[in-house]
């Protein structure tokens, strides 16, 4: 069993950098996606939305499936020579589609939220439509996104678990190792459940502490 | 590109959307009502009793759905009480554990959402209500609910949405649902890119239907509030999780 | 600003940490499910090990080129290798018609046999589990075998590896008696028959006899005659992707090589206990 705590160890960071990069990636992509949807005189708002309706309808499995196996195969004729998409690339496009999906919609309705007076009064100042996102509607906008942005963390991490169908040797694929092969269910799911209950914790609490400096309307 | 094995596809995968449809619906119908008392005693009863019902849905919102269905059905198995008791007539078969793992999981998450529903509910309506003469346990009947469940129906429309994509879960256990359908068609064919998307597709238009019938929903339950105008925002609620 | 610095500095130290960004040299990369010892398994440690492995190796140092072992899911490892996630499989694989459709394979590198497996307390008549039947060469008494098998084993649940042979074998001959459940992984499949979710499964004999040995799989004895052939094709072989003509006449001069000089059936009587590699060709 004492081989099996290394993997786990070496597999939690495996699950760690995967959402992080994700997220990160996802994060912008949102943003970007967001901003543009929400500027009045965007040619992209169709394709913003069909963009976030087909990622927010078809299952995570299923995507993680469709860019392990076609990845390869789009990537090189793409590019024009093989390019290698492993389980982990595969595991980091896929959350990062899903993620950018949501955390688009979320930023929307966070950009809508903010009152129209506070861009009102902005645009009276003189500001151009940059400083205004960055000055005024960008801060307002993030901390009232900030409990649903939270969410998507949460499951983005639980989400890397689905990875492990492609052979991500990640926290799940760890425990369905030895699960299957020391006859050890129980055990294994159960760390497995307690790894991830940790990963939870530590994002809720980091959640918290930003809700606490960036603090929203009304707290 | 084979657009002729897609629209094999189709045909193939469509046997899968009943069971499909069969989770998801019993899921939800089983969490909610799970959910129901659970979101009263968190939103209402006493810190103790509320932190023991966080404590479940803390642990099934925290914990990948994957885990929780390989635990309870392969977990469960290896324990030999088990085996030996009456539970096993239904954990034995793997939609029923399925569809525990799912209920469980979706009475969690809905566990949540209606808290924060219930908390949202103005305090004026429930003490008119008593100023009424009306008993607590109708007060929550006629008023506190239903206005709860209104505010909480984008929430809980996503909710219904996310157990639609879960169901595809089922696929690891051995269960012939879309996904199921979907990767015992490719271990036959060997063209995984044509399948999925034709997967896709269908869970796409399945889920599409149920956002549809989520802002009708809306709509219908909104009738005193004119289309377009938006609630001032209020402060977050306390106690329950966003 | 904090932040987003820190952020970036996290990147890059997780990316640098892991080799899938860098352009590394490529060894020959052979995939084995890992999950069907002896012929390949994965210890406590996730290190592959097991016949194919074995075997895998010695080929690879006839043909002098350095080689290491990933593990991927079965039902998932010929379209893998398909897209180039790797360039062999080496997996207990049995050399058919239809995969030949895909892919393409070596000479034989070991024979083998499936058998049913069936729960003790189903106190089945389990015929005579030393018979041999070949499922390409069927005659009567092969036929009374497989009928009295049928008879047996109608109305129960039987278990079998998603996207095997045993499992298209499986749907042929007993699909319209049985309920086949379909696993993504042999070990997945012992635990449920061990629990009592299935009945009964059909799999490589000697991935079978490993399993009645120890303590859980006690509970299941061998039902049925020894099968092979038919679907199952000549043998077991390497996996390779067509255009990789090459390489594949690499192997099979070194399978050759090394059924030629005992290699191969002393690693087969190490894993299996008993002599399966290709006979010496006369």
């Amino acid at each position: 069993m004492s081989g099996f705590t290394a993997q786990f160890a070496v597999a939690f960071v495996v699950t760690v950098s995967l959402g992080l990069v994700s997220g990160s990636l996802g994060t912008v992509i949102g943003l970007v996606l967001a901003m543009s949807k929400s500027s009045p005189a965007s040619r992209f708002k169709a394709a913003v939305t069909a963009y976030t309706t087909v990622v927010r309808g078809v299952p995570e499995l299923l995507i993680i499936l469709l860019i392990y196996f076609g990845g390869t195969i789009f990537a090189s004729k793409v590019v024009g020579r093989y390019v290698e998409v492993n389980a982990f690339t595969a595991g980091v496009i896929a959350l990062t589609v899903v993620f950018s999906g949501y955390a688009t919609e979320v930023f929307r309705g966070a950009i809508a939220a903010v009152p129209a007076g506070q861009t009102e009064a902005a645009k009276s100042l003189g500001l151009n439509a940059w400083q205004r996102w960055a000055f005024v509607i960008g801060p307002l906008m993030l901390r009232l996104a900030l409990p649903a942005y939270g969410n998507l963390w949460i499951s983005l991490f639980k989400d890397t678990a689905l990875v492990s169908i492609v052979g991500l040797t990640d926290i799940m694929r760890v425990a369905f190792v030895g699960a299957g092969s020391l006859r050890a269910p129980l055990t294994f799911y159960l760390a497995a459940s307690a790894l991830y209950l940790s990963l939870t914790t530590i994002t809720l609490l980091s959640i918290q502490l930003a809700e606490r400096r960036y603090p929203s309307f009304g707290q | 590109m084979n657009f002729q094995l897609m629209l094999d596809a189709v045909v193939v995968l469509s046997s899968g959307v009943g069971l499909t449809l069969t989770l998801t619906a019993l899921s939800l119908m089983a969490g909610f009502l799970l959910s129901v008392p659970l979101a009263f005693i968190r939103a209402f009863a006493r810190p103790s009793l509320s932190l023991a019902v966080l404590g479940y849905t803390y642990v099934f919102r925290g914990t990948p759905m994957l885990v929780q269905l390989f635990l309870l059905y392969y977990g469960l198995s290896q324990i030999e009480a088990v085996r030996a008791s009456v539970f096993w007539v239904i954990l034995r078969d793997p939609f029923w554990c399925a569809l525990l793992t799912f209920s469980l999981n979706s009475a969690a998450h809905t566990t949540e959402i209606l808290c924060r529903g219930l908390q949202s509910v103005p305090k004026g309506l429930t003490e008119a209500a008593a100023a009424l003469g009306l008993k607590r346990l109708q007060t929550a009947r006629l008023v506190t609910f239903p206005i709860a469940f209104r505010i909480s129906l984008p929430a809980y429309g996503n909710e219904v949405v996310g157990m639609i994509k879960g169901s595809s879960l089922a696929s690891t256990v051995t269960l012939l649902e879309i996904t199921g359908m979907a990767r015992q068609m490719v271990s036959a064919t060997f063209a995984p890119f044509e399948i999925f998307i034709v997967a896709g597709a269908i869970y796409l238009s399945l889920t599409s239907v149920a956002v549809k019938a989520t802002q009708l929903l809306e709509r219908r339950l909104s009738a005193d509030r004119p289309p377009g105008t938006r609630q001032r925002l209020r402060p977050k609620p306390a106690l329950c999780e966003p | 600003m904090r932040i987003p610095f820190a952020m970036a500095v996290l990147l890059a130290a997780f990316m640098s940490a892991f080799p899938v960004w860098a352009e590394g040299e490529r060894a020959l990369s052979i995939a084995t499910e890992g999950a069907s010892p002896p012929w390949d398994g994965t210890d406590a440690n996730g290190e592959l090990y097991g016949y194919d492995v074995d075997v895998g190796r010695e080929l690879c140092r006839r043909i002098n080129i350095k080689c290491s072992f990933v593990a991927q899911d079965w039902d998932g490892i010929i379209p893998a290798l398909v897209v180039g996630k790797f360039d062999v499989i080496m997996s207990g694989m049995a050399i058919t018609e239809k995969r030949k459709q895909s892919i393409a394979f070596s000479a034989p590198y070991a024979g083998g046999f499936n058998q049913f497996v069936v729960r003790k307390e189903l106190g089945l008549d389990a015929g005579d589990t030393k018979q041999r039947v070949n499922l390409s060469t069927v005659g009567d008494k092969e036929k009374a075998a497989i009928d009295h098998a049928r008879s047996a084993l109608t109305g129960k649940a039987i278990g079998v590896l998603r996207s095997s042979n045993s499992e298209a074998v499986l749907k042929d001959l007993f699909g319209d008696v049985v309920t086949i459940r379909s696993y993504d992984s042999l070990d997945n499949l012992k635990l449920d028959l061990a629990a009592g979710r299935v009945d009964g499964g059909l799999a490589d004999f000697f991935t079978w006899r490993d399993f009645l040995e120890t303590p859980a799989g006690s509970i299941a004895v061998f039902f049925g005659p020894e099968l092979k052939g038919g679907l199952w094709g000549p043998g077991v072989g390497a996996g390779m992707r067509k255009d990789d003509t090459e390489l594949l006449a690499k192997f099979n001069a070194a399978i050759d090589a090394a059924t030629k000089d005992g290699t191969l059936k002393a690693l087969s009587i190490k894993w299996f206990k008993t002599d399966i590699a290709p006979a010496v060709a006369k």
